[in-house]
């Protein structure tokens, strides 16, 4: 059974064949509105994520498909001690594939080692979120056509944003590219993706904490929150979180083909006055995010024979 | 100094001198009735020194235990005798209930019964990841 827990557990031609898919809903939505019909899409969201679960479920609607599930994990058999491994047993006597979001790290792939059917993991913890990254990366690849021979800047915090780890994982595997990691000394990238994922495939890249000095040589610039779930010390995130915010005069310098991405939702660190810029791609990139999701259910169910 | 050569049994040569009662210990050798020998800082060609463990059964021995605390060892089975069977131990690829995860966030800390699993994801640094929530192994 293939599942996608991993961003890795994708090939890079099988991303490539996904975006050609996403941009054919795009072009030809009519064709794929009964694609899934009769088919059921289970939502397990044992943390609150309105933000994904809806794009899930428009997905699958925009499919022809059904959907069922839950938005947190009060509304669940979790609320009862139920295990990860039994939830999935259970959903998969219910619906033909599983979206999961589950506060801690592992738990999507401990219910794709249960589940009789294909499981997304649509975020765990601080861990993954692949389905995030391929957002991010049919951004990139609408806005600049290409997936290589780019620079991205990083900004924000590169050490708890599992956005970040994956986007970057994800990007290593293409050719030319460079990293420009933007952050306080406190929330920068963790050492073992510099020694895991960059140094070992020779991946150019700097680190700073100075945003606008960076601005100018970027064809991407990737905005993250800092995020109050991920620290245990109130007082460090308070001290922390007003760090980088991007504003027109900020951009002054900045090229006139750069897009600004962000994973959503903002805080304050993109002012609301970016909105109109035609750099800022956020919205298109949550838009992206809907039809690439389309996408990977139209693949996981064919390739589990449920199509 | 002269140990009875066994009959039937294990003998795990090339331990790390230093290293044989932590394998005592790990491999629960403790809890067995038969004879047991942990010989230490046996002279060695090659290393200078190794301990040697002399087990008086043919007993299972958790090769993942012994190839992730030193890999390199060796398990020597012997029948009636003879030596029937010697292996050399390397890091085993998967770590199955040998060390255990201690990030609070994985899902490793409340699933239930779930096995603590660890992948080899790094050969030459000898660096393990919890399958889960890929956090290093001390």
């Amino acid at each position: 059974m293939r599942h996608l827990i991993d961003i890795l557990d994708l090939s890079v031609e099988e991303i490539a064949e996904l975006m050609d898919v996403a941009s054919d809903i795009i072009e030809n939505p009519g064709s794929y509105s009964e694609a899934c019909r009769g088919k059921k899409l289970a939502t397990l969201f044992f943390e609150p994520s309105t933000r994904t679960r809806l794009s899930f479920e428009a997905a699958m609607y925009e499919l022809g498909g059904h959907v069922i599930g839950f938005s947190e994990a009060q509304s669940s058999s979790a609320s009862k001690g139920e295990s990860v491994a039994d939830t999935a047993k259970v959903i998969s006597c219910y619906a033909d594939i599983i979206a999961m979001r589950h506060p801690k790290e592992g738990a999507p792939l401990v219910a794709a080692m249960n589940a009789s059917i294909p499981v997304i993991n649509a975020g765990d913890g601080g861990h993954n979120h692949p389905t995030q990254t391929l957002a991010d990366l049919f951004t990139i690849r609408r806005e600049k056509g290409r997936l290589d021979h780019l620079t991205v800047g990083l900004c924000g915090d590169l050490k708890f944003g599992r956005t970040v780890h994956s986007l970057i994982t994800a990007l290593s595997r293409y050719e030319g590219l460079r990293f420009v990691l933007i952050s306080p000394e406190e929330l920068k990238l963790p050492s073992y993706v510099k020694k895991e994922v960059l140094k070992a495939r020779d991946i150019p890249y700097v680190q700073t904490t100075d945003l606008e000095g960076s601005l100018p040589e970027l064809d991407i610039l990737y905005m993250t929150r800092v995020q109050r779930e991920r620290f245990f010390n109130e007082e460090d995130y308070l001290r922390l979180k007003d760090s980088y915010i991007l504003t027109k005069d900020r951009l002054r310098d900045a090229r006139e083909d750069l897009s600004i991405l962000h994973p959503l939702p903002r805080v304050n660190e993109i002012s609301v006055a970016i909105d109109d810029d035609p750099r800022a791609c956020y919205f298109k990139q949550v838009l992206y995010g809907k039809y690439m999701r389309m996408a990977l259910i139209l693949k996981l169910l064919k390739e589990a024979g449920r199509l | 100094m002269n140990i009875d050569a066994i009959q039937n049994g294990i003998v795990i040569d090339h331990i790390t001198a230093g290293r044989g009662m932590k394998l005592y210990e790990l491999l629960g050798l403790e809890a067995l009735d038969c004879s047991v020998a942990i010989i230490k800082n046996v002279h060695s060609e090659k290393r200078g020194k190794k301990d040697i463990i002399k087990i008086d059964a043919d007993i299972p021995v958790d090769l993942d235990v012994l190839g992730y605390v030193d890999p390199g060892v060796s398990v020597n089975t012997i029948r009636n005798g003879v030596l029937v069977e010697k292996r050399r131990i390397e890091m085993p690829g998967t770590l199955t209930n040998v060390i255990f995860c201690k990030n609070p966030r994985c899902i490793c800390s409340t699933e239930q019964e779930l096995k603590h699993v660890f992948k080899l994801t790094d050969r030459k640094n000898k660096v393990y990841r919890c399958l889960y929530c890929e956090t290093k192994a001390n």
